[in-house]
């Protein structure tokens, strides 16, 4: 079957799509990851998220460039992630935990200052990303091609939501956090030093914010201080529909929003724009606690 | 007999309510120690300012002597105190397996058989092992909140309200339980059901307006109509 656009079969564009959005889908759903476990958990909007995003992608691509290797650039990425995340913990976030107009009003400055940070060190204009020789070019199989990279981003999204549900659902780090999430007062009462487990999902949740800027730079080629709040606000766009707190539902939601994009760029490409919005419209209408949000309310 | 846990004079503020005004209380060693008052005379709040939940601004309290007053709650937890919310605190989305697992510090031979031991207590838990806590009765919630209060080789639990809401038959069984802890832990009890605290109780604190207006040997109160009357509305 021919499709109306281009000369490439129906099989060809649908196999394109989909890969195209899965990839930009996983990569929205590292960044929202963090995002919803510090919301979930902290009950902190960190607005400065995009920041680390940003940031990670500038580190790991500098780390890469410099070393000339994409792994080491990956663990540069996280690295500074976590590194930057444990400090905002410590002083940015701390002083305002409890307090939702504070903590949008400072994290909101942070990632400005973040932003502006980038622009300063590396200048205004963007920097070009190779993608790694072993990622670049692509498969065929049949009529069907395959950029290796976007598989390489969905494999690599499966791979760290795989271990994330393990370490939640199976470990007693995890049951820990999950407790946390839903009732902090009745975790301490327990013994749990809930601070400090507010301070390692933040430094995660940064990190995987600076892997999701690492491993977006080979994708879109170039990197750029403002591709922070781009990302960011698809990020909070995903944690809203996804639910609070739930890390399955960032995923379900990443990879909705990154299908729609994708379709939507190349069906109706004036909409590519506002179907998230249109998205998360709907699914507040209908389900304003998002998809899949934890019961964070106490029994009764 | 040891004093465990002493409040001396303990004021606590909420925001700028000023809650407890000056509570005294004793709790002692393999003792069931009741507060008791009407509604909102500050009962709860004095369990949380020992938790460290909503901490005293003036006073003292010690547990096994020392200070404890400017301990974060994790620790007060930490030394020995165990906590049954008066909402009784179930991780909802969490199974009653993990809700045990995540109270649990350690997972050596003695806690497994205090798991064993309260499993037996309440065997309604060992049935719905595996059932999310959201979904479980009211009766079966406060079983699990008081079990999981009780895995850590807690010295003293404080429980609060633990008949509220519950049919009478799942008050009878809850009361069967606490009589049942003390033979291994302390407890204090918050309480409106004066008939099940003058069952279980051995002491009482009378609390009103946020102070300690009266304390004693429970078996006295309970003859003792005029104190029954003005202050918590029986008798």
């Amino acid at each position: 079957m021919e499709s109306d656009k281009g000369g490439c079969t129906f099989l060809e564009l649908l196999v394109n799509l989909v890969i195209n959005g899965l990839a930009t889908g996983m990569l929205i759903f590292l960044l929202a990851a963090g995002l919803t476990l510090i919301f979930g958990l902290m009950d902190v909007l960190n607005f400065a998220h995009g920041g680390l995003f940003v940031w990670g992608a500038y580190a790991g691509i500098f780390t890469y460039m410099f070393t000339e290797s994409f792994l080491i650039g990956i663990v540069g990425a996280i690295v500074t992630g976590a590194l930057l995340g444990l400090i905002t913990e410590k002083l940015i976030i701390t002083p305002v935990y409890g307090n939702h107009i504070q903590q949008i009003l400072i994290t909101l400055g942070l990632m400005l200052v973040l932003q502006e940070m980038i622009k300063v060190a590396f200048g205004p204009n963007g920097v070009a990303v190779k993608t790694p020789s072993y990622l670049a070019g692509s498969w065929e199989i049949g009529d069907v091609i395959i950029i290796k990279y976007r598989l390489f981003i969905i494999v690599v999204g499966f791979i760290i939501f795989g271990i994330f549900q393990y370490t939640l659902k199976k470990t007693k780090v995890g049951l820990i956090v999950r407790a946390g999430v839903q009732d902090k007062e009745m975790a301490q009462a327990l013994g749990i030093h809930i601070k400090q487990v507010f301070l390692y999902v933040f430094m995660v949740g940064a990190a995987l914010a600076a892997l999701s800027g690492m491993l977006m730079a080979p994708y879109s080629g170039v990197i750029y201080a403002e591709m922070g709040m781009e990302y960011a606000i698809l990020g909070f766009i995903v944690v809203v529909i996804g639910g609070m707190g739930s890390f399955s539902g960032s995923l379900l939601a990443a990879i909705l929003v990154g299908l729609a994009g994708s379709f939507m760029a190349y069906y109706v490409p004036v909409l590519s724009l506002a179907v998230n919005m249109i998205l998360m419209a709907i699914v507040l209408i209908f389900r304003p606690q998002g998809l899949f949000a934890m019961r964070k309310e106490r029994s009764t | 007999m040891n004093t465990l846990l002493k409040l001396n004079d303990v004021h606590t503020y909420i925001g700028q309510y000023h809650i407890l005004q000056g509570i005294n209380f004793e709790a002692m060693e393999g003792q069931v120690s009741v507060l008791l008052g009407r509604n909102g005379a500050g009962k709860t709040t004095t369990l949380k300012t020992i938790m460290g939940l909503t901490p005293a601004s003036k006073g003292e309290v010690e547990f096994r002597a020392h200070s404890i007053k400017k301990n974060p709650t994790y620790k007060v937890a930490k030394l020995g105190i165990g906590y049954v919310p008066e909402n009784q605190g179930i991780f909802a989305d969490l199974t009653v397996e993990e809700n045990m697992k995540v109270a649990m510090r350690k997972e050596d031979t003695a806690t497994l058989e205090r798991q064993n031991y309260v499993l037996e207590l309440f065997p309604d838990l060992k049935k719905f092992w595996k059932k999310a806590g959201g979904h479980l009765s009211g009766g079966q919630k406060q079983m699990l909140s008081m079990a999981r209060a009780f895995i850590n080789d807690s010295k003293l639990i404080l429980i609060d309200e633990p008949s509220k809401g519950l049919a009478p038959i799942v008050v009878e069984k809850v009361m069967e339980a606490i009589v049942e802890m003390k033979k291994q832990t302390s407890i204090v009890l918050v309480e409106q059901n004066f008939m099940m605290a003058s069952q279980i109780g051995d002491t009482y604190t009378l609390i009103d307006d946020g102070r300690t207006v009266h304390s004693g040997k429970m078996k006295d109160l309970i003859h003792h109509e005029e104190l029954k009357r003005k202050y918590l509305g029986i008798g």
